[in-house]
């Protein structure tokens, strides 16, 4: 693991207002995540895990406190700035895949390459490897509805991948999927951490993810009640 | 692929739907693009007419005779430059139900107040030279493929000749174009004093007489002069500019521009709510997805420019679809009212007229649904709280 650090989190607050009822999630939240960590964060539901994961990603803002990537505040950064941000830094990987419908494998995985420059050329080229780094380079002109639910998975990797970004953020990958398909996914998973150096971030109640990781962050009612460090 | 593709992707994914968005778009096109090239021949001739170019009728109305001779006496009021007549004929060849737009008149003179038909100079020669001669506008030659020297038996449904016969022998004479005045490319003028020889009722009389006035800042004193030179005589006149006369002629079938405003209106109007309603519908279905490509990077603009291009496209499908439609249904139809002559067709204003609605219908309908997509906040989007 490096020194450097993908997420620097520094007295984050997160607070929703419902009706009259304001809901605090977090108060005061501090977290580092190095550069090519594999964490695993877990806890009961209702813990504040996928709105911890909304706030790395930039997909939620924070109520006050501080989150910094790569030493650059995220957390001030415009809509716009912040899409182009995900674009660049970030994959994510969602429970229910969250595939288009209506588009191929390979049409799928050649989303996030429209947000750039890559000519049309070079972007196949991309798609055709992170198929390939999946195992899914022969089902690239399948619809999703032509996929089984692992398929599928590893089809959404290859989008979260493609783009090449520094950091995988991964809601409940596994939980939508039977063991030995999730021992696989979770074994791809490792091996993007492991070889090609990406921090992986995963949201889950699957103990089994534990296996994989390098640590995990038990969440409770907003604060981290234990930090194994593993090996 | 690219973010059209991802468009029409998009419009593909529900194909009952959209194939039926796409049926009430074409109706309501195809409704403006007939309707208005009726509208618009009906009046094609109100910016044709010179300025300066007066017209006198029977002020009863102007199927009623006016004497001949006012025609030489209205020559002698001041500022009037040249002066024509003309009587409708009601011609038809071989079939009753496919009348021509045929007047008999005064060749030298009609020329004279319609400088703007072109016909070569040996045509013309011929025409003014031969009694029985026709002078046809290019509209008519090609609808019957009629050319100079052909010979011709024509009818009337009013006049019958003095000689018993039914139809009137004619020769083509010239064959004119006036490409700046197209209701006159379906025209068939006679001489008038072939008819007033041969007619059994009616002679030495006239339908109108039309006139050229010296400016148009004239018209006005030159129509009272007229009107009063044959007030309480046997035929009262009533004078106008041709462009008012033309105006009057089209609104005695109704004000056609309304009731075509109106049903086209009415036509937009069920579009819009239709299209607007499902257009709505069918991006709420795609919240999720829309909240995924915002994940992905997609910015809110993008979006935005995404579900417009989508109700853009829909639209300009079936405009297209519909105007295409409608160039064939007039096309058709214009084969059975030669009256309107190149008049009746998809014009290029019907057209890019067409395409500007389509395109406000686009903007319109995909409003709503392209500034929610722009607005969903993703963590909403993904059921993430």
């Amino acid at each position: 693991m490096s020194d450097a650090f993908s997420f620097q989190l520094r007295k984050v607050s997160k607070r929703f207002v419902k009706g009259k009822e304001t809901i605090t999630i977090f108060e005061g939240l501090d977290l580092d995540i190095p550069a090519g960590d594999f964490v695993a964060i877990m806890g009961p539901s209702g813990s504040g895990k996928t709105t911890l994961l909304n706030l790395l990603g930039g997909i939620d803002h924070v109520t006050s406190g501080e989150i910094v990537f790569d030493g650059q505040r995220v957390d001030s950064l415009s809509e716009g700035q912040l899409s182009a941000w995900r674009a660049a830094n970030v994959g994510f990987i969602f429970q229910f895949y969250n595939l288009m419908p209506v588009l191929t494998a390979a049409q799928n995985v050649e989303l996030p390459l429209l947000l750039t420059t890559l000519g049309r050329k070079e972007r196949r080229r991309n798609v055709a490897t992170a198929l390939e780094l999946v195992g899914l380079a022969d089902r690239a002109g399948h619809y999703p509805r032509e996929m089984s639910g692992g398929q599928q998975q590893r089809v959404a990797i290859a989008r979260a991948i493609v783009s090449d970004p520094q950091v995988l953020l991964c809601d409940e990958p596994t939980g939508d999927l039977d063991r030995a398909t999730a021992d696989e996914v979770l074994a791809l998973l490792q091996l993007l951490n492991r070889e090609h150096g990406k921090t992986v971030v995963v949201v889950t109640h699957d103990p089994e993810v534990t296996r994989y990781t390098k640590r995990t962050l038990h969440l409770n009612k907003g604060v981290f009640v234990e930090r194994t460090a593993l090996a | 692929m690219n973010q059209a593709l991802l468009v029409a992707k998009n419009l593909g994914r529900r194909k009952l739907r959209t194939s039926l968005m796409l049926v009430a778009i074409f109706i309501a096109f195809f409704l403006y693009g007939f309707l208005e090239c009726f509208n618009r021949a009906f009046h094609a001739g109100d910016n044709a007419s010179a300025a300066e170019r007066l017209i006198t009728v029977n002020r009863i109305n102007f199927t009623m005779p006016l004497p001949v001779n006012y025609a030489e006496r209205i020559r002698q009021v001041q500022g009037v430059k040249a002066v024509t007549y003309q009587s409708w004929f009601g011609g038809y060849f071989q079939d009753t139900r496919e009348p021509l737009f045929m007047m008999a008149v005064q060749p030298d003179t009609y020329l004279d107040v319609y400088p703007n038909l072109q016909m070569p100079p040996e045509q013309r020669r011929a025409w003014l030279a031969t009694r029985t001669g026709l002078a046809i506008g290019r509209t008519v030659a090609d609808k019957y493929h009629w050319k100079v020297g052909d010979h011709l038996p024509i009818a009337s449904n009013i006049y019958s000749r003095k000689d018993g016969a039914k139809a009137w022998e004619f020769e083509v004479s010239a064959v004119f174009a006036a490409p700046d005045d197209p209701q006159r490319d379906s025209l068939v003028l006679m001489h008038h004093d072939y008819f007033d020889e041969g007619v059994t009722f009616g002679r030495d009389q006239i339908n109108m007489a039309i006139m050229t006035t010296a400016s148009p800042t004239l018209n006005d004193q030159i129509e009272k002069a007229i009107d009063s030179l044959f007030a309480n005589s046997e035929a009262e006149t009533t004078t106008d500019t041709a462009a008012a006369f033309n105006r009057a002629f089209a609104a005695q079938f109704g004000n056609i521009a309304l009731i075509i405003t109106l049903v086209v209106a009415t036509a937009f109007a069920a579009i819009l709510m239709i299209v607007g309603n499902t257009m709505v519908m069918a991006v709420r279905e795609r919240t999720r997805e829309i909240g995924v490509l915002k994940t992905l990077g997609f910015s809110g603009s993008t979006i935005l420019a995404q579900i417009l291009s989508e109700s853009l496209l829909l639209a300009l499908l079936g405009a297209l679809l519909g105007l295409g439609a409608a160039a064939g249904a007039v096309s058709v139809a214009s084969r059975f009212l030669s009256g309107f002559g190149s008049n009746l067709h998809v014009s290029t204003a019907v057209f890019l007229g067409g395409i500007g609605w389509a395109v406000l219908l686009g903007l319109v309908t995909g409003a709503i649904p392209a500034w929610t997509g722009m607005r969903l906040r993703i963590a909403a989007a993904l059921g993430r709280h």
